[in-house]
């Protein structure tokens, strides 16, 4: 078995731009639910109209880059409240509802065949990141140990960790601010804190907004990454592996949700690739390489279910918020 | 003024009241009239005309289902009701949404403590603290916005917390305190909304006999510096021990009012309590 072949590609997986992306979805999670204690089974349609923004304002309307990013942040900004002006006042489980359906509603109407002019269809739109590229400050790509990086993803990856460092900095200012401690209230028992005169419902939908904006930056370095958008990308799939990576990590730690998004793709990689090289030496006999991507899953879901059981509060959470929880 | 002149002063105020139901008060802070709650067949709560005396501590009671916490939560703008107007210091509340009602100085505890377990004693606290600056999202972003402003709550929320008895909990999480602490707890917590008129639903559900003697005086204390106390409560004692007004509630209406002594009397709470045809016996009674 390479040994050096399966940490390399863990490595460069674990600090590469999956875990940014998903790094920057948990990290908006983690203010919804960590914080706020909101359900948001539908953060991947904050990703989708971020990428899609983008996408449709270089692609189909010619426009800068930069005007793209503005329109995909707009985009986050009205979806929340388009999800939570009519869910807020309603409880936590409908809005969980409601965010599920909406992803999906997003996803069907942008690979639609009817408005396949404007968002391509199930093609999705190529090649419009082209200005973000030629910005490149690298001569060559970076081979350091383990890490591997092309010219173009070592971009790609020191900006968005560069945004995900902002983004947890933002985090760590909000939630130590007496804003902050409202939204931990609200999670705590909303009546509680609407009986000491805060308007619960600004909050919620305020959290909405700075949850989807921060988790919406992850479907820019998607969709600048691989210099395309795909409706198919932006499924249940992506919004319950962000929500797996901030499980792992520890809600309501600034740093939870990145680390465990970090976990989650060395792991991811790590198992895919031991098995294959299992397999291709022959130590593995019963399964064959084709179905090493199912396997993967398999392992890594029972790994999770461990973790629920042994640490349910995540690596970096804090015991003692768990223990209490007996409603 | 001691505890026992301002008791004496705010029932000589009430003296020459009359004692029925909703009688008009020398001083009102709340005045309803008309409040009607209708839960699908059941009129829940059905009053007429009610004012509550300032700077007085009154006790709303009445069997179980009388319909005593939804009028609290009607008031509060907890719920809303299908009719009905009510002025909180002279301020037409109906219609306001909860979180304005408590702006305006009418702060209320729940019969179900809501200690918020997952944050700290002082967090709680300072979460009552009105008008910080920092609870704007970007003000917050900037320390220097509200840190001045945080000082001084959080000197203020230790000692309403030493008054209480809880500073040495002060960094504890809510949720390790005890029931009764819990219930000290959201009495500081709403003091610190610098409220006019206190409302505690059932601020004696499941307290100890030992902690029930400290919550009566705290009671008082609100009183003596100058609020207004409103409660529900089912412990006798007690009513008769700290109120000065005693409010009767029975099917959503009032039925009696009065001083705490004299109000037990009244043939419409033994009604109330026992049912009206509890000393007509069995056999006199016209055959079913």
């Amino acid at each position: 078995m390479d040994f050096n072949l399966i940490f390399s590609q863990a490595i460069t997986q674990g600090l590469g731009v999956q875990a940014v992306i998903f790094a920057l979805a948990a990290i908006g999670l983690n203010v919804h639910f960590g914080y706020t204690g909101l359900l948001n089974f539908g953060q991947a349609a904050f990703l989708a109209v971020a990428a899609y923004g983008l996408g449709v304002t270089v692609a189909t309307l010619g426009l800068s880059l930069w005007v793209g990013v503005f329109v995909g942040i707009a985009a986050a900004v009205l979806l929340a409240l388009l999800l939570g002006i009519p869910t807020l006042r309603l409880r936590a489980d409908y809005l969980a509802i409601v965010t599920i359906a909406t992803a999906e509603i997003v996803r069907l109407i942008v690979r639609s065949v009817t408005l396949r002019d404007v968002f391509g269809g199930s093609d999705g739109i190529n090649r419009f990141a082209d200005e973000f590229y030629a910005l490149n400050p690298f001569a060559a790509g970076l081979t350091l140990g383990p890490l591997n990086f092309s010219r173009n993803d070592l971009f790609v990856v020191v900006v968005g960790w560069v945004l995900v460092l902002v983004s947890c900095l933002i985090v760590f200012l909000a939630m130590r601010s007496p804003w902050g401690r409202v939204l931990k209230g609200i999670r705590e028992d909303e009546d509680a804190v609407r009986s000491l005169g805060k308007n619960v419902y600004s909050y919620k939908l305020q959290s909405l907004v700075l949850g989807g904006v921060l988790g919406c930056l992850g479907g820019f370095v998607f969709a600048i990454s691989s210099q395309s958008v795909q409706p198919d990308n932006y499924g249940t799939d992506l919004t319950f592996f962000a929500w797996a990576a901030l499980i792992l990590g520890g809600a309501a730690r600034v740093f939870g949700p990145v680390l465990g998004s970090i976990l989650f793709w060395f792991l991811l990689v790590f198992i895919n690739v031991a098995l294959t090289e299992a397999v291709r030496v022959g130590y593995i006999t019963f399964i064959d390489g084709t179905q090493v991507g199912q396997i993967q899953f398999w392992i890594l879901g029972l790994s999770l279910m461990l973790l629920m059981i042994y640490r349910p509060q995540g690596i970096l959470g804090d015991k003692r918020e768990l223990a209490f929880d007996v409603k | 003024m001691s505890s026992d002149d301002r008791q004496l002063a705010a029932r000589e105020a009430l003296v020459g009241v009359a004692q029925e139901p909703g009688v008009a008060k020398p001083d009102p802070i709340l005045v309803a009239d008309g409040v009607e709650r209708q839960f699908g067949g059941l009129k829940a709560v059905d009053v007429d005309h009610f004012e509550l005396q300032r700077g007085s501590i009154t006790a709303l009671i009445g069997p179980n289902g009388a319909g005593k916490t939804t009028f609290f939560n009607l008031l509060t703008g907890f719920d809303s009701p299908d009719n009905g107007e009510w002025t909180f210091n002279g301020r037409s509340l109906a219609g306001m949404p909860a979180y304005k009602v408590a702006r305006t100085g009418m702060v209320r505890t729940f019969q179900l403590t809501k200690a918020l377990s997952k944050m700290t004693v002082l967090q709680n606290m300072l979460l009552g603290a009105p008008q910080q600056k920092g609870e704007n999202f970007f003000a917050g972003l900037i320390a220097g916005t509200w840190r001045s402003q945080e000082k001084a709550n959080t000197a203020r929320a230790e000692e309403l917390l030493a008054h209480f008895k809880l500073d040495a909990k002060s960094d504890d999480f809510a949720g390790s305190l005890s029931g009764g602490q819990r219930k000290l707890l959201e009495m500081a917590r709403a003091l610190m909304v610098e409220p006019d008129l206190v409302m505690l639903d059932e601020p004696m559900a499941g307290v100890n006999p030992a902690l029930k003697q400290s919550l009566l005086d705290h009671i008082r204390e609100l009183r003596e510096s100058g609020m207004t106390v409103l409660f529900v409560e089912h412990d006798m004692d007690m009513v008769r021990d700290v109120s000065d007004w005693v409010v009767v509630m029975a099917q959503g209406q009032i039925v009696a009012e009065g001083p705490p002594l004299e109000v037990m009397q009244q043939q419409a709470v033994i009604d109330a309590y026992l049912g009206e045809h509890h000393d007509v016996s069995l056999d006199s009674g016209s055959p079913a």
